[in-house]
């Protein structure tokens, strides 16, 4: 019993902890692992979290956390504060705003998704191409990204539902349209910072082709910033998707969109003072969990901001 | 909503010669990329076409609404320098205590916060509840024209013919829009006045004056005097950022500017309004971050 090998370790913590992982699934898990607990160091990040779990359980049980049908009318009920029967109270025609609400966090969340899936792989592939092969590649789609970057986005988002036309489906391809840049702009800076290291020249010594480069050794380094932003930018998303219903542009009534809502709630805010705010509690809570998660987020997997 | 631009000049009675007549005369027969030629060229001319809901020519709309969105961003940028700066720089010198967390917080919320409901919830408590603010617009019905229209603006207007009830009602109207558009400027500029003063705190010439034994006041007067040329081009960009909020913000106070000229125009489906609108705000945008880039170039000597 010469060789001291340590102990096999007997608990999953003590196999997490472990000074000296054994395999590359290990030492990922491991990362995983201390990034989990840095991010539980910052409470609020933690709530936020807890927001955007909150707002994923209500969306997909939607059917059961309403009280009532969200589109069902009942003129005997119209115009009622909150209440026991009506927690967040009704709206011209009886709704119940509490239902309308629940139900309005699966368009939230649709638009959020639906952009991010379209948006991230758009940036990332637009960045990293750019950011790889540099020169006349780069200027072009640079320079395309920089049209797109020259306006302020929800007064470019209204532009493009002017001529798409209004409807939820134009409101995702027009907040897709303005979003995608910024995800370019930072996918290109990270390709640059990677494409002259040695692992990367390695690799095109053994013959790999450019395409396999960037998928295999670009785009995985580039994950981390990408997430990061993906995360910061669903709190912008919600705000313009809000925005854009709000100016009748977006999501179309009777649907329960938050800011379609508040556009109906407004013309009775004066006397009724629960039909505009609610659905909007409902967007400043949901967009500033966004935003603190994906705070803590950045602290945890960008270490270099900040 | 937008609707069919012909629709929105012939109306919903017209019959199917006369909406053939308007669609031929704007050119609607043509192939897309004739009439995308054509309205580049008019460009080039500085014909910008005509507003079918005023029947002026959009440019001349357009710089007599845009004073109102100056005074009111610029009102706003004012607020938000005021209220983001030194807020920033608490947060950087107590970094990690409790008054960082608050500014960051509060920071955090109102950079999360939809301003268009914001505005309503102001009007619901203190237009509706307090009557403290006026309600829209930016004087009420009865003091409209009564100041002669010198500068654009009416508070300088109002100031200049020694009016004071107009003054006054004009900033009864005007507080409100201009604090809320505030907002989104302030959580920018004090997340941005915290990391440059965070910056500069971990210098070492920081470390020197405080070894000389300089009062933290002085040192932080110090590390101030040195991100204010890095703060004068973020305040520029912020100040671009406020014309985007100051679409929704005028809608919700019925503020009669720019961004509600271009709402206005979206509902009716006038894409002369809208595209002239939109082209015009990406060049303010793109001159505004031009003027940021060569203030910090002229301004640090460190850059050259």
């Amino acid at each position: 019993m010469g060789s001291r090998s340590t102990p096999a370790p007997t608990t999953l913590r003590a196999w997490l902890t472990a000074e000296v992982p054994s395999s590359a699934a290990q030492a990922s898990l491991q990362r995983a692992w201390f990034g989990w607990l840095r991010f539980l160091g910052n409470p609020l990040a933690v709530a936020g979290l807890a927001v955007i779990l909150l707002l994923l359980v209500t969306a997909a049980f939607a059917p059961w956390i309403a009280t009532h049908n969200p589109d069902a009318q009942n003129l005997a009920v119209r115009l009622q504060p909150p209440s026991a029967e009506h927690w967040f109270g009704t709206d011209q025609i009886g709704r119940d705003l509490f239902s309308r609400v629940v139900y309005g966090s699966r368009i939230t969340l649709y638009i959020v998704l639906l952009v991010t899936v379209i948006v991230a792989p758009i940036g990332l592939l637009v960045g990293t191409i750019a950011g790889y092969f540099g020169g006349v590649v780069d200027t072009v789609l640079m320079r395309v990204t920089d049209i797109f970057l020259a306006f302020p986005g929800l007064v470019l988002a209204l532009a493009f539902v002017a001529a798409l036309g209004p409807g939820l489906e134009n409101a995702v391809i027009a907040i897709s349209l303005t979003n995608w840049p910024g995800f370019a702009r930072l996918a290109r800076a990270e390709t640059m910072i990677v494409r002259s290291s040695d692992y990367i020249a390695a690799s095109r010594l053994q013959g790999a082709s450019a395409a396999r480069i960037i998928a295999k050794h670009v785009v995985p380094m580039c994950m981390p910033s990408v997430i990061v932003r993906a995360t910061l930018s669903m709190a912008g998303i919600i705000l313009t998707a809000a925005g854009l219903g709000f100016l009748g542009l977006g999501a179309q009534p009777p649907s329960p969109e938050w800011g379609a809502m508040l556009s109906a709630g407004r013309r009775f805010m004066l006397d009724y003072w629960w039909m505009p705010t609610f659905p909007g509690l409902a967007i400043l809570l949901v967009s500033l969990a966004f935003n603190l998660f994906g705070d803590g987020l950045r602290d945890v997997l960008d270490p270099r901001s900040e | 909503m937008p609707v069919d631009p012909v629709i929105a000049i012939v109306g919903e009675q017209a019959d199917q010669q006369t909406y053939d007549k308007v669609y031929r005369e704007l050119g609607l027969d043509q192939p897309l990329y004739a009439q995308f030629g054509r309205y580049v060229a008019s460009l080039a001319q500085g014909d910008f076409g005509t507003a079918i809901t005023t029947g002026h020519p959009v440019i001349q709309d357009i710089a007599r609404v845009f004073p109102a969105t100056v005074e009111l961003a610029t009102l706003a940028l004012i607020g938000g320098v005021l209220l983001g700066v030194p807020m920033g720089v608490i947060a950087a010198v107590r970094r990690n205590g409790w008054a960082d967390h608050v500014v960051r917080f509060f920071g955090l919320v109102f950079h999360s916060v939809p301003n268009f409901w914001m505005g309503l919830m102001v009007l619901v408590v203190f237009y509706a509840g307090l009557g403290w603010i006026g309600s829209s617009g930016r004087v009420s019905l009865h003091n409209m024209g009564l100041v002669p229209e010198v500068t654009g603006s009416i508070l300088i207007d109002a100031t200049l013919a020694k009016d004071w009830d107009v003054l006054v009602d004009a900033l009864r109207h005007i507080v409100a829009p201009a604090l809320i558009l505030a907002t989104g400027a302030m959580a920018y500029l004090s997340r941005m006045t915290r990391s440059f003063m965070l910056d500069q705190l971990g210098q070492e010439y920081v470390t020197a004056a405080r070894i000389k034994g300089l009062s933290e006041w002085r040192v932080t007067l110090h590390a101030f005097k040195n991100v204010g040329v890095q703060l004068l081009t973020v305040i520029v960009l912020a100040y671009g950022g406020l014309l985007d909020g100051a679409v929704l913000t005028e809608t919700v106070f019925a503020w009669p500017g720019f961004g509600q000229y271009l709402t206005a125009g979206l509902m009716a489906g006038d894409m002369n309004v809208v595209l002239t609108g939109t082209l015009l705000v990406g060049l303010i945008f793109v001159t505004l971050n031009l003027v940021s880039d060569v203030l910090y170039r002229v301004l640090d000597p460190r850059t050259r």
